[in-house]
């Protein structure tokens, strides 16, 4: 394999790795902190109880997103230093954003949010956990931002050959980041409203004959968990429609490869899905079960529009890019080769199917649940503690899906031309490679990739060990009225209490 | 002052904010074996740092962020030919993290044991790794005329720059030494305080000698002035920890890191990584700067967010200022 396979393999597997924690992180975060306002507004220990558990899980993945978060910032100049001398100028700009005005709020408060237990007031203690948890929203919309622009280059002009910003306001505002954020960010919802629906539905399920004094802990979170998930669900069906829309203005290839749709249609026939073989370009002996005309109402909101095909648009493409690769030794055995305007047929395919059908599922349990457990009922079949269980992986795969359908479905490019915008503005992945030995970035991916596994293992490890513990677990028995009343006496002002969340 | 070198200084001063912060916390992770007698006082050190050492490391992610934004080609060109000492950093820095997170959740010796053995790792090589690369930043690497590396993976190991890390490892123990004096109680605090006395004549004479080595190379009367300053910071930190004035010493040993940083990027300027097989192919500030409209967009969103960051996060210390000790842990619960 040649430093670009090997790059664009590492770049794939951090980015997927990353993005398991980052969701779950990102929902879970501000629903504890909305469980945390609860307890406060009311007093109820149940929130309380709610807030520590789920905090408490919401903290073993935490660490894990954010160190391998610092992987991501910083194999853009390791792996992509001719990508970052190209765009840095408006690439740079929201990464450093998130930097300075997100993740340092997000750490910092963070740290007072775990330590600060009874030593900060009930209120600030709580601002502490909505700073944290917005932050991330606003760690989230910075980076998407960074990765709109990618797909759809815009607030740019050309200064010496290099794509120059001239408004951070458009790249900011870019239509293709404000559709993919609230799409993103529901996402990372229906993650963590799987993720309450599964451990809660198991916990209620497992103590369902007993008198359990947390059974309102569970209960609560398992219909919270329910509703997000439903609600998520709404949004990403609503944001997906229209990213589709924007898509096949912006990204016509992405689309078509997302259909395996070779030839123009007017009408255009949505595909269900497919028998044979998708990889095939003309794909001549694939039969695929289809809608008829919905295709040309998800691209133009239009029952009979045309919708263009592979082939058509790898011509239109040849004539506006060109269709060779430049003679360059740093392209490698590509120097000179035909340009290749086909993403993978079957990645494109079947990651936009894996994403839409295995976020409908997540929802699906998120349903089911709530019905079962409607009205003070408690499920007691046999079939409930696995689906629901098992649900906890379906907005995973669906979100991974949908990031490497986006991300492969841009290739060749990495910068993707911007059909109305600056002539020029776009950038082959080839070409954005650093000149690396193939032996330094083999050494990286071996460790970052085996880190990871290993890391992996110890996480669910550590998840499944708090799940299974419940509330005793994460609420430390109270010390005896008698020695904390000496204790108190002496230390006066309470800086004698313990470390309540400490390491 | 032009654009370009504010956004110099900026990130002069995010990498010192990231050397003198992560310092400390580097400082106590590498000190757990040596200071703490059981797994109460192991606790107690880990809790000295244990609600700012996240925020700490984002310094770095700003540091490397503010390169990318206002110098890619610096930030291009010094993390692409660093990229196996930049990786080990990067392993350490991932392990040392969940390791801090992750070591109190299981009641075994032997997952804390391990744990703890990351950390130390995870303690030593960041300290060791970003000295090398500041010390590259400074000291130059074999550039070609496209800012890419010539030569092997290994272009950025010599003995200047070994020397580099040495120092910034050697400082990171005692200005975390010092911190752990000024942060905790009873017996820990005295070991603490007496280590670093003892330590700190040794452990910052690594920097001292890489600071002449920059003056030899590329210094001029600032430069002189500034290592003076150090040296003088030095000096004043070693007889208020002998003292017990532990705030004092921590404050100095501050001093001595801030004089030391701003004199190796006075040394660079107007350089950003100079190429040591031709002049031609030093990377400057001039050549590397982003527009100056990327520049002016990223002045104002550093003129809002800098100032917020020093206020909530000197907050954040505020709030955990009192020293703490064994009688402050709680019994070991975990599931």
């Amino acid at each position: 394999m040649e430093v670009l396979d090997l790059a664009r393999w590492q770049f794939g597997i951090t980015t997927v790795y990353h993005f398991l924690m980052v969701p779950l992180t990102i929902g879970l975060s501000v629903l504890v902190a909305g469980m945390q306002t609860a307890w406060v507004r009311t007093g109820d220990q149940r929130y309380l109880k709610m807030t520590k558990f789920w905090g408490k899980l919401l903290l073993v993945n935490f660490a894990m997103g954010v160190v391998t978060g610092i992987v991501q910032e910083f194999q853009f100049g390791m792996n992509w230093s001719a990508y970052s001398r190209f765009v840095g100028d408006v690439f740079g700009a929201p990464l450093a954003m998130e930097g300075l005005v997100a993740f340092f709020v997000e750490s910092t408060f963070l740290g007072l949010w775990i330590f600060g237990w009874d030593k900060l007031p009930k209120k600030v203690h709580l601002a502490c956990a909505w700073a944290y948890s917005l932050a991330t929203v606003a760690s989230a919309y910075f980076i998407l931002a960074a990765n709109s622009w990618m797909q759809h280059p815009v607030g740019v002009e050309f200064v010496d050959g290099k794509p120059t910003m001239n408004s951070i306001w458009a790249v900011l505002t870019n239509n293709t980041a404000l559709a993919a954020i609230p799409h993103t960010l529901a996402g990372a919802f229906s993650v963590a409203a799987a993720f309450l629906v599964g451990v809660a539905g198991w916990q209620l399920w497992r103590k369902r004959s007993e008198d359990d004094e947390h059974r309102a802990v569970w209960r609560s979170s398992l219909r919270l968990g329910g509703w997000t998930g439903v609600v998520a669900f709404a949004v990403l069906a609503i944001t997906g429609d229209l990213q589709g829309k924007l898509m096949f203005e912006q990204q016509p290839m992405k689309m078509a490869s997302a259909e395996a749709l070779c030839h123009t249609e007017k009408p255009a026939s949505f595909s269900i899905i497919a028998i044979g073989d998708v990889r095939n370009a003309n794909c001549e002996d694939v039969k695929t079960f289809t809608v008829p005309a919905l295709l040309s109402f998800l691209a133009h909101n239009d029952f009979s529009t045309e919708v263009k095909g592979v082939e058509n648009l790898v011509t239109e493409y040849q004539a506006k890019y060109g269709t060779h690769y430049p003679d360059d030794p740093q392209l490698g055995s590509l120097a000179g080769k035909p340009i290749d305007y086909v993403p993978s047929l079957p990645v494109t395919y079947w990651g936009f199917r894996a994403m839409i059908g295995f976020g409908a599922i997540s929802a699906g349990i998120g349903v089911l649940a709530l019905w079962l457990t409607r009205r003070g009922r408690i499920p007691g079949q046999r079939w409930f503690p696995w689906l629901v269980l098992g649900g906890i992986a379906t907005p995973f795969i669906g979100n991974s899906a949908g990031w490497i359908f986006t991300e492969m479905g841009r290739q060749p490019f990495v910068v993707v031309p911007n059909p109305t915008g600056v002539d020029g503005v776009w950038m082959f992945t080839a070409q954005a490679v650093s000149k690396l030995s193939t032996g330094e970035v083999w050494t990286s991916l071996i460790a970052l990739t085996t880190v990871y596994a290993v890391l992996g293992v110890v996480e669910v490890y550590l998840m499944r060990k708090y799940v299974r513990g419940g509330v005793d677990a994460v609420m430390p028995p109270k010390k005896p009225a008698s020695t904390s009343e000496n204790s108190d006496s002496k230390g006066g002002d309470g800086d004698d209490d313990a470390l309540a969340f400490a390491y | 002052m032009t654009l370009e070198t504010i956004w110099f200084c900026v990130i002069a001063l995010f990498w010192l904010g990231y050397l003198f912060l992560e310092g400390f916390d580097f400082g106590v992770g590498m000190l757990m074996p040596v200071l703490a007698k059981d797994n109460t006082e192991r606790r107690v050190m880990v809790n000295t740092i244990g609600p700012v050492w996240d925020g700490n490391e984002v310094w770095l992610i700003v540091a490397g962020g503010a390169m990318f934004a206002a110098f890619p080609g610096w930030y291009a060109s010094l993390f692409s030919a660093t990229y196996l000492p930049l990786l080990v950093v990067l392993l350490a820095l991932i392990g040392r993290g969940v390791a801090f997170e992750y070591r109190g959740k299981v009641d075994s010796d032997r997952w804390r044991r391990n744990w703890d053995r990351v950390i130390g790792i995870g303690s030593w090589i960041p300290p060791f790794g970003v000295g090398l690369l500041l010390a590259t930043t400074v000291l130059g690497l074999p550039l070609d005329a496209d800012g890419d590396r010539v030569g092997g993976p290994f272009a950025a190991l010599s003995v200047e720059t070994l020397l580099g890390a040495i120092a910034v490892v050697g400082f990171s123990l005692v200005h975390g030494a010092a911190f752990l004096a000024l942060k905790t109680e009873g017996d820990l605090r005295h070991r603490a305080r007496n280590l670093a006395t003892r330590l700190l004549p040794v452990a910052l004479m690594p920097l001292l000698a890489f600071l002449i080595l920059v003056q030899l190379r590329s210094g001029d009367l600032w430069t002189l002035l500034l290592i003076g300053v150090a040296v003088i910071a030095a000096v004043l930190a070693w007889f208020k920890i002998r003292a017990g004035r532990e705030g004092q010493a921590f404050a100095a040993l501050g001093g001595v890191i801030a004089a030391s940083a701003v004199a190796i990027f006075v040394a660079l300027y107007p350089n950003v990584l100079p190429s040591t097989v031709d002049p031609a192919n030093t990377l400057t500030i001039a050549g590397e700067a982003s527009s100056p409209y990327t520049l002016t967009v990223m002045t104002w969103v550093a003129l809002f967010g800098a100032p917020a960051v020093l206020i909530y996060q000197g907050w954040t210390y505020w709030v955990f200022r009192k020293r703490i000790g064994t009688r402050h842990i709680p019994p070991v619960h975990a599931p």
